[in-house]
């Protein structure tokens, strides 16, 4: 699809939004659902950022690190990708205070949200720097590079290409996924949205507008990541295109 | 007491499973010999150079460098499989042109050709742009310095790759297949530029090549592979005039028929 396409999609979605507003049935809901979308685009930004370094450092620990490093990531990636969210930010957020570790709720969202996500971003990383061509490798060896010296400046910035298309899609399922921070406490968009429903039964209008709220800010992600692909892809390709 | 080889073979043995590739090697190569390595295809002449190259692991034997062993290292008077920072050590003293050029792609020329003397050599950028511009002049591409890989033919890509190569200033230079990959036309410059540096520059050449005429004209030696074995090895007159084993008879027969 066209960022064209995107960008209309995103000003379409803003512009019902302000539609609904000039009704008054509407424009009751918006200043709180306004207030829950920011921390739940705080808890996807933090999240994300979280996600994007344990992904690196996992996926380069699996590749190349010492044996205890490589099983401590392996399990890492395995537990947080093979249990759900929901029971992860359980866990975290109700179990843990049994051992005497209490964290507070928006710490638990970000770090529970960083690291489920993280652990599918690491094999994004991992499989990205594996589709570098061999013969990049074995140049970098032919010029007697350091390990850390290949990836730094050969095969990272070549994988990276591949790697932005993946990593959107994973930053748009934790920006989903925030919405499980409701049940532990956190007042985000959806948590916002449950809330006015129960007191007003106003369903319509209420989940009609948190649709578009999260629609518009996944676009947001969306067309932010198209822009970033094109210019890494013209950097690596200069001239392809003439 | 004859000079120290550049470098030396010694029962070295690669095998992939039950498969051998190469049986026992003995192989000297002297300081500034040309020698090229023929021999049709699966017959283990690459992965010579790959394992020089240290890109392939030996499965027996040792490899020497100037007198110094390369996948072996020294401790308490014996031999033990050397550690990363020992082949690194070593392993300066190579360089190697690829059949498939293997240019960074995300880099210009001069990028490709200044990345290692930074980053590896430690060089000013200054003084590897120095370095990097006289070599692109030698393969004749100083108007194409800032060209990325993408916007440069074949052969130009190769010379590159030469001048990259070159800017660590090994003291021995690895071709494999050079250019096997090239429109017959692009060749020509490729070997130009070969010809060129074995002439200006001190290097010891081990090439694995083809190109039958270039062999015969170029180098002091040709290195007949066959099995995993070296099946008969002289000077270019003498394996190309008269080849004494049946095996390179039938090889030069065939490929000069289809030449």
């Amino acid at each position: 699809m066209g960022i064209r396409t995107l960008i209309g999609m995103l000003v379409a979605a803003v512009a019902v939004i302000a539609a609904m507003a000039t009704q008054e049935a509407y424009r009751l809901f918006l200043p709180g659902l306004l207030q829950g979308a920011v921390l739940t685009i705080e808890i996807a930004i933090l999240g994300s950022l979280l996600a994007i370094v344990m992904g690196v450092f996992a996926a380069l620990a699996r590749l190349y690190g010492p044996a205890p490093v490589r099983w401590l990531a392996t399990v890492y990636v395995e537990i947080f990708r093979g249990t759900s969210a929901l029971v992860q930010l359980f866990w975290l957020f109700f179990v843990l205070p049994q051992f005497g570790v209490s964290l507070d709720a928006f710490l638990v969202a970000v770090v529970a949200l960083g690291l489920n996500v993280g652990a599918y971003g690491s094999e994004v990383v991992r499989g990205a720097i594996l589709s570098v061509a061999r013969g990049q490798w074995e140049a970098c060896t032919a010029l007697n590079m350091s390990r850390a010296q290949m990836l730094r400046r050969i095969i990272l910035p070549q994988a990276f290409v591949a790697m932005i298309p993946p990593w959107g899609n994973l930053f748009i399922e934790l920006l989903k996924s925030t919405a499980l921070v409701s049940l532990i406490t956190l007042s985000d968009l959806a948590f916002k949205a449950q809330q006015m429903n129960q007191n007003t039964f106003k369903t319509i209008p209420i989940f009609t507008l948190v649709l578009l709220m999260y629609l518009a800010m996944s676009l947001v992600l969306t067309i932010g990541m198209r822009l970033l692909e094109r210019r890494a892809s013209l950097g690596l390709a200069r001239g392809r295109a003439g | 007491m004859t000079e120290q080889p550049m470098v030396r073979f010694e029962n070295v043995s690669k095998r992939y499973g039950a498969l051998t590739v190469l049986d026992g090697l003995n192989l000297d190569i002297a300081r500034g010999e040309k020698v090229s390595i023929i021999g049709p295809s699966g017959s283990g002449k690459t992965t010579v150079l790959r394992m020089l190259m240290t890109l392939e692991t030996i499965n027996d034997g040792v490899i020497w460098v100037e007198g110094e062993p390369l996948t072996h290292m020294k401790k308490n008077g014996t031999l033990v499989p050397a550690d990363l920072a020992h082949i690194r050590k070593i392993r300066a003293k190579i360089g190697m042109v690829f059949q498939s050029f293997n240019l960074f792609p995300h880099m210009t020329a001069m990028q490709n050709c200044i990345e290692a003397p930074i980053t590896v050599l430690g060089m000013k950028r200054t003084d590897a742009e120095a370095r990097a511009a006289e070599l692109l002049d030698m393969v004749g591409l100083s108007q194409k310095k800032d060209h990325y890989p993408s916007q440069l033919s074949g052969g130009q890509q190769q010379r590159v790759a030469i001048a990259r190569a070159c800017a660590m200033r090994p003291k021995i230079m690895l071709f494999d297949e050079v250019t096997s990959a090239l429109d017959p036309e692009l060749v020509g410059e490729v070997l130009e530029v070969i010809r060129k540096l074995g002439r200006e520059h001190d290097l010891t050449m081990l090439m694995v090549t083809h190109q039958m005429g270039f062999a015969k004209e170029f180098s002091d030696r040709v290195c007949f592979f066959h099995a995993g074995k070296i099946c008969e090895q002289g000077p270019p007159n003498e394996l190309f005039g008269a080849p004494k084993n049946e095996r390179t008879r039938q090889f030069l027969h065939a490929v000069l028929e289809a030449g």
